[in-house]
């Protein structure tokens, strides 16, 4: 399994799988999801959790035929609105050394992807900043940090699905709903989706 | 329509959750104790997709506006119907305007109310139960709250006399990261007795006893959650997740309780002694 590093059983009806590139995750859940009758597929920063299921072995078995990038179709394409008044907006321009308007331009110059959802229900992790603009998380976080919030936390872009407490770097805010659970993707921004930021 | 007179300490609508949201961040939720929750919706002729109350620790009072049947399985806090006892694990007739109570049970945690027809709230991901970690679904039973029934589909069963759960220590296969401890935690965690703490809850068993100690410091990168998962924070001391467990965590996870032995970590009380063991049937890697 050249594609696979690592696969471990996590109790005896679930595996966790690491795939050798990190930036794979997305599209194997993605894949295993339309091959495989499971609970949940779950993507995360170096795993992909198949949990649920009844045949462990043949998920095993299965995995040697994923290759990277045959999932047909990219992510769609979502486009959020900011409004780039953050708090940290200064702090994250004096981190990378650039004029607030130029942190502007380059956030919105990135095609994001999202890699997986956790802390909160349709939290994405997005990728695609570099890591030399990564950014550490505030020593102390925030009780509250208001919902729509775009913020930055290493070189993960996030947005708040709903207010709670927080310690990313906030940029602005959006007013686009990330999470409704009516809707169908109840998340916005479901591992897969690719994201780019605008001015609003 | 059920018109609550008292919810007691904790009282929560749960069916079967809502697996299959967790790459959304969405925990499973649903009822803690099983095969009491299955029990007692068989006993009242339900799907075993309806709702019911989960209800901690007694103190429940209720009224219903319509006759209709109803089985109290779980912990047995003594069921009293119009001021008469009523059996625990049996189909009861509730009459209409008289008042159903729940006392606190002399043993264990949870007891499930199943009410023909089943607690009709509203769905949200094709689920009516709480989850208390991310709020999704109904919130949580409060004293006056008016709660829907639905309409009871079948006639309810006179007997079902389940094989008795199996009792005792909580089956445990290692991994996935049993390889971030010291050999010796895992010896650790299946020969010593850990005792359940005030903060357990519907996310997770909180134990203390003997420290699980790491092999490799550092930081996991977060990951999928399994239902049972053991996971061990940096303060050593064991937590087995469960229903409203978060969908990913960042702490290594030792080993996985098997589902059906969880049922017995909804009814354990803070003080409560529990053990884990190896579960031998278990498949090989």
């Amino acid at each position: 399994m050249p594609f696979i590093s690592r696969i471990v059983l996590a109790g005896r009806r679930a595996v966790l799988v690491e795939p050798a590139d990190p930036d794979t995750c997305a599209d194997l859940a993605a894949w295993l999801r339309s091959r495989v009758v499971a609970g949940d597929v779950v993507p995360a920063a170096e795993t992909v959790l198949v949990d649920g299921v009844d045949d462990v072995a043949a998920v095993v078995a299965l995995l040697d035929d994923w290759r990277p990038g045959e999932v047909a179709d990219a992510g769609e394409l979502v486009e959020v609105p900011v409004t780039y008044d953050g708090p940290d907006l200064d702090d994250v321009a004096a981190r990378w050394d650039m004029t607030t308007d130029e942190v502007v331009a380059r956030h919105t110059s990135i095609e994001f992807v999202s890699r997986f959802c956790g802390f909160a229900p349709g939290f994405a992790y997005l990728s695609g900043l570099p890591d030399e603009l990564a950014v550490s998380r505030l020593d102390t976080p925030r009780t509250s940090v208001p919902v729509g919030s775009v913020g930055l936390a290493g070189a993960w872009c996030g947005v708040y699905p709903t207010a709670s407490p927080g310690g990313w770097r906030l940029l602005g805010r959006t007013k686009t709903t990330l999470w409704d659970a009516t809707r169908e993707p109840p998340a916005l921004l479901a591992p897969g989706i690719r994201v780019r930021f605008l001015p609003a | 329509m059920i018109t609550v007179r008292g919810a007691g300490p904790l009282t929560t609508v749960q069916d079967r959750g809502r697996p299959g949201h967790a790459h959304l961040g969405v925990p499973r939720a649903g009822a803690l104790d099983r095969p009491a929750a299955e029990l007692a919706q068989r006993l009242v002729g339900n799907d075993p997709d309806a709702a019911l109350l989960e209800i901690v620790m007694g103190g429940f009072a209720a009224t219903t506006s319509s006759g209709c049947w109803v089985a109290v399985t779980g912990a047995a806090g003594s069921l009293r119907i119009g001021g008469v006892a009523g059996a625990h694990g049996e189909a009861v007739w509730w009459p209409a305007g008289a008042e159903l109570s729940i006392a606190t049970p002399a043993g264990g945690m949870r007891s499930c109310l199943a009410v023909a027809g089943g607690i009709d709230v509203e769905q949200v991901l094709g689920s009516r139960s709480t989850d208390t970690l991310a709020w999704v679904g109904p919130p949580v039973v409060r004293d006056g709250d008016r709660l829907p029934v639905g309409a009871a589909t079948a006639t309810p069963r006179p007997l079902d006399v389940p094989p008795p759960a199996r009792r005792g220590p909580l089956r445990v296969t290692p991994g996935p990261r049993d390889d971030w401890f010291d050999p010796a935690a895992w010896q650790t965690l299946s020969r010593s007795a850990y005792v359940v703490t005030t903060e357990s809850n519907r996310i997770g068993l909180r134990l203390d006893g003997p420290e699980l100690p790491r092999a490799r410091t550092g930081e996991l990168a977060s990951e999928g959650m399994v239902l049972g998962a053991v996971q061990v924070p940096p303060d050593g001391r064991p937590v087995v997740f469960l229903a409203d467990h978060p969908p990913t965590g960042g702490y290594p996870v030792i080993g996985v309780v098997r589902t059906e032995d969880l049922w017995q970590c909804a009814q354990l009380r803070p003080g409560d002694e529990v053990r884990f063991t190896p579960d031998r049937a278990a498949a090989t890697r």
